[in-house]
C-alpha cells in the first residue's frame, strides 16, 4: 500500500514537472513569428510518416542508421512494458498482463528482452565512437562540456535502464522457477536468463534485487523524461511535428518578404495600396523572436548529430561556420529569453541578441547557401533560413554587408548585373567565336 | 525580342541569358552553344538582350531583398509585356529565381534549364551525339550545381546528355544530393572567402582528382569558373576539361 502511494506520488510529481517544462519550451517556441504551415496536411503526414517515424533520411549513414533504428525501435516497443509496469504500480499487481495474454506474454517478454540487448549493444557502439574512436562528427567548436557530456548521459542512462530492466526481468524468472510467492510463471526469458548464475540462490535476496531494479527502472524512465526538456534528446518527441511542418518548397525557394513586397509594389506604383499596413517590427533577424516559430522549433528538435557540419562546405574548408552551432546557439538564446520572462517578466531586455552575441557575422557571411546541411539533416531542420534572415537584417536593417556585396548590390541596382559592365553590352556575346 | 515582337512573331521560347552568361567570357561560350543548339533543332527564340536584367539572385541570398524584389518586378514587367509563357536559362541560379520565386510576385512562367531542354530533345530524337568530336571512352564525371541539384532536385537531366556520348561516366565520391558545393553560391562569387584553411573549389579538386576524370561536366556558370579556377590551381589545365553540358553536347554533334 505504501509502495502505491509512493509510486503514485513519484508519477504525479514526474508528469506534473514534464508538462510545465513542455510547456514552456511550447511558449518560447510560439515567441517565433508567425508561418503558416498548414497547407497540404496529406502530405504533411505522409513526410512525418516517411522521415520521422520511417527514418529514411537516417540511412544515409548505414551503421548510425541501424544502430539508432535499435534504440527506436527499442524505446517505442519497451514502452508497451512501461505501460505494465505503470499498471502494477498504481495498483500493486504483478505482471497484470501475464494471465490474460497467456503464451503471447511470454513471447512479448522476449522480444522486449532481444530488443534491450540490441538498444544496450547500440548505446555501448555509440559511446565508443564518441569517446573512444572521437569521430570528428561529434567534436567541433559548438560542442563543448555540456554538449558532449549531454549525449553521454543519455547513452549511460540508456544502459542503466535497460540493465536493470533485464537484472529485474532475471529475478524475477529465478523466482518463478522456485515458484515463490506472487512470481507466477511468465514465459522463458530467452535474454535474461543468461543472467541467472550471476544472482544469487536465494529467495529474499532475489526479491530484493528484483524489487530494486523495478523501482530503479520505473524510476529512471521518469526522470529520464525529465531530463527531456533540458536535452538535445528532446528530438525524440519533437522529431515528428518538426517533421509535419517541414518546408515543403523546393529547397532553392527562398521566401519572397510580403513586407518588402509591399514596399517596392509602392515604389512601382504610388497609387499602391497594401492589404496589411501592419508594419513589421524590423527586417530579418537580429534576435530569436524576429525568427519563426518554426526556426525555433527546429532550435528545439535539433539532436546535435552534426550531420549538417559535416557535409557543410564553408566548414570542411575550415571557416568559422557551422549549420549545427547556428541551430544550438539559437536554442540556447531561445532558452535564456525564456528564462528571462520568466525572472523578469516579459518585457525584459537582457541588451543581448542572437547577432554578435552568439552568432558572428563572420559565420554568417560564410555560408554558400548550398542547402547540403538542409538535405543532410534527418529530422528536416533548416539552419539556411536562419542564416538568410540574419544576413537580411544586416543588410536591410544597418546596412552592414561585406563591402564587396554593396558594390555588387550596387551594379545591379545601376547596371543590371553583378559586375561593373553596362547594360548596352549585353548582346556581346554573339560576336564571339 | 524586341525586333521580334516589332515584327508581330512570337517565340517558342525565351532563352535567358543571364549576366555570367552576356558578360563572362567564358560563360560567353557556353551562351552560344546554346544557341547553337536551339538553331540546330530549329526551336524559334529570342533572347531579351539590353531588356534582361539580374534575376536578383545573387541581391537575395545575400540578404537584400529589397533588390530582389526591385529586380524581380521590373523583369516581370517585361516578360508579361511580350506575353512570354516559356523560359529556358543557362544558368540554374536565374532558373530557381524564375522557377521558384517569381510566382509568388506574379511571375508565371514554364522555367526550364537548358540541361533539361537538352534532355528532352535527346527524348524527342532531335539530338543524338553524332557528326562531331568523339567523346568515346573518355572518362567524364559531373559536378552538380547547387541550385539544379538539392535546390530543385534535378540530377538526371544533365547526366542523361552525358549518357548519349559513349563514354566512361564516372561519380564523384561527393555527388547528386551529397554533392560539394563549387564555393560560389549564395554571392560568395561576389566576395572574397571568409578565411579558412582552403577554398572550396580546391576542396572540390580532390573529388575531381580521385575520379580520374578528364573531363568535368558542369551546368552552371559559377560552378565553370570555380572548378576551372580550381584545375588551374593544380596546373592539370593539359589533363582535365572543364565543359559545359551544352558545350559537350555542341562538341558531339558537330554544331
Amino acid at each position: 500500500m505504501i509502495a502505491q502511494i509512493l509510486f503514485i506520488i513519484i508519477l504525479a510529481a514526474a508528469v506534473y514537472l514534464f508538462s510545465k517544462n513542455a510547456g514552456r519550451i511550447r511558449r518560447n517556441i510560439l515567441l517565433g513569428k508567425d508561418t503558416d504551415r498548414s497547407d497540404h496536411p496529406a502530405m504533411r503526414w505522409k513526410t512525418m510518416a516517411k522521415i520521422a517515424l520511417g527514418q529514411t533520411k537516417m540511412v544515409k549513414r548505414p551503421l548510425a542508421a541501424v544502430m539508432h533504428f535499435f534504440i527506436y525501435v527499442g524505446f517505442i516497443i519497451i514502452n508497451l512494458e512501461v505501460m505494465e509496469i505503470m499498471i502494477d504500480g498504481i495498483f500493486g499487481s504483478h505482471r497484470i498482463f501475464s494471465k490474460p495474454l497467456g503464451s503471447l506474454y511470454g513471447l512479448l517478454i522476449g522480444g522486449f528482452e532481444f530488443l534491450a540487448i540490441l538498444v544496450l549493444i547500440a548505446c555501448v557502439v555509440f559511446l565508443a565512437r564518441r569517446n573512444i574512436l572521437r569521430l570528428k562528427r561529434f567534436r567541433g567548436v559548438e560542442m563543448t562540456e555540456w554538449p558532449r557530456s549531454d549525449a553521454n548521459y543519455i547513452l549511460i542512462i540508456e544502459i542503466l535502464l535497460m540493465t536493470a530492466f533485464l537484472t529485474m526481468n532475471a529475478a524475477d524468472h529465478k523466482l518463478q522457477l522456485l515458484n515463490f510467492g506472487h512470481y507466477i510463471k511468465a514465459g522463458s526469458f530467452p535474454v535474461s536468463s543468461f543472467l541467472n548464475s550471476l544472482l544469487p540462490n536465494n529467495a529474499n535476496s532475489l526479491a530484493i534485487i528484483e524489487r530494486v531494479c523495478w523501482w530503479f527502472h520505473i524510476v529512471g524512465i521518469l526522470a529520464f523524461l525529465n531530463y527531456l526538456p533540458y536535452s538535445k534528446h528532446f528530438h525524440i518527441l519533437l522529431a515528428f511535428p518538426n517533421t509535419y511542418y517541414s518546408n515543403l518548397h523546393p529547397k532553392g525557394e527562398f521566401t519572397n518578404m510580403a513586407s518588402v513586397t509591399n514596399e517596392v509594389k509602392a515604389m512601382l506604383d504610388p497609387s499602391f495600396v497594401p492589404e496589411s499596413p501592419a508594419e513589421p517590427a524590423r527586417f530579418g533577424a537580429k534576435d530569436v523572436t524576429d525568427l519563426t516559430w518554426k526556426n525555433l522549433m527546429e532550435a528545439y528538435t535539433c539532436t546535435e548529430c552534426g550531420r549538417c557540419t559535416s557535409v557543410c562546405p564553408a566548414n570542411i574548408t575550415g571557416k568559422l561556420l557551422s549549420p549545427r552551432k547556428i541551430m544550438m546557439d539559437t536554442r540556447d538564446r531561445i532558452t535564456e529569453v525564456g528564462n528571462n520572462i520568466d525572472q523578469f517578466g516579459k518585457d525584459h531586455q537582457d541588451g543581448k541578441a542572437l547577432l554578435d552575441n552568439y552568432i558572428s557575422r563572420e559565420e554568417l557571411w560564410a555560408c554558400t547557401t548550398c542547402n547540403a546541411c538542409v538535405e543532410a539533416c534527418p529530422v528536416n531542420i533548416n539552419p539556411l533560413e536562419i542564416i538568410t534572415e540574419m544576413r537580411r537584417y544586416i543588410v536591410m536593417e544597418e546596412s552592414q554587408a561585406p563591402a564587396s556585396l554593396n558594390n555588387m548590390f550596387g551594379n545591379v541596382e545601376n547596371n543590371g548585373a553583378p559586375w561593373k559592365y553596362s547594360n548596352a553590352d549585353r548582346l556581346n556575346w554573339r560576336e564571339g567565336s | 525580342m524586341a525586333e521580334m515582337a516589332a515584327a508581330g512573331k512570337e517565340p517558342e521560347i525565351l532563352f535567358w541569358v543571364g549576366c555570367a552568361g552576356s558578360f563572362d567570357e567564358r560563360a560567353q561560350k557556353i551562351t552560344r552553344d546554346i544557341c547553337k543548339i536551339l538553331q540546330h533543332v530549329g526551336i524559334s527564340f529570342a533572347v531579351l538582350g539590353t531588356e534582361e536584367s539580374c534575376t536578383g539572385d545573387p541581391a537575395k541570398r545575400a540578404g537584400n531583398e529589397f533588390l530582389f524584389q526591385m529586380q524581380a518586378m521590373t523583369n516581370i514587367q517585361v516578360l508579361d509585356a511580350y506575353n512570354i509563357k516559356k523560359i529556358v536559362t543557362g544558368c540554374p541560379h536565374c532558373f530557381n529565381t524564375i522557377k521558384n520565386e517569381y510566382p509568388g510576385l506574379g511571375g508565371n512562367y514554364e522555367v526550364i534549364h537548358h540541361s533539361q531542354l537538352i534532355q528532352q530533345l535527346i527524348d524527342e530524337g532531335k539530338l543524338k551525339a553524332e557528326g562531331g568530336e568523339s567523346f568515346k571512352g573518355k572518362r567524364i564525371t559531373y559536378h552538380d550545381p547547387c541550385y539544379l541539384g538539392r535546390g530543385n532536385n534535378i540530377y538526371e537531366a544533365p547526366r542523361k546528355a552525358l549518357e548519349v556520348l559513349d563514354a566512361e561516366l564516372v561519380e564523384m565520391k561527393r555527388c547528386k544530393s551529397n554533392g560539394l558545393c563549387c564555393g560560389a553560391g549564395g554571392a560568395q562569387m561576389f566576395k572574397e572567402p571568409e578565411k579558412g584553411k582552403k577554398d572550396i573549389n580546391i576542396e572540390r579538386m580532390n573529388d575531381v582528382l580521385e575520379a580520374k576524370a578528364q573531363v568535368v561536366a558542369a551546368a552552371c556558370p559559377f560552378c565553370m569558373t570555380m572548378l576551372s579556377d580550381g584545375v588551374k590551381n593544380e596546373n592539370k589545365e593539359q589533363e582535365i576539361q572543364v565543359l559545359d553540358i551544352a558545350e559537350i553536347t555542341v562538341r558531339a554533334n558537330g554544331l
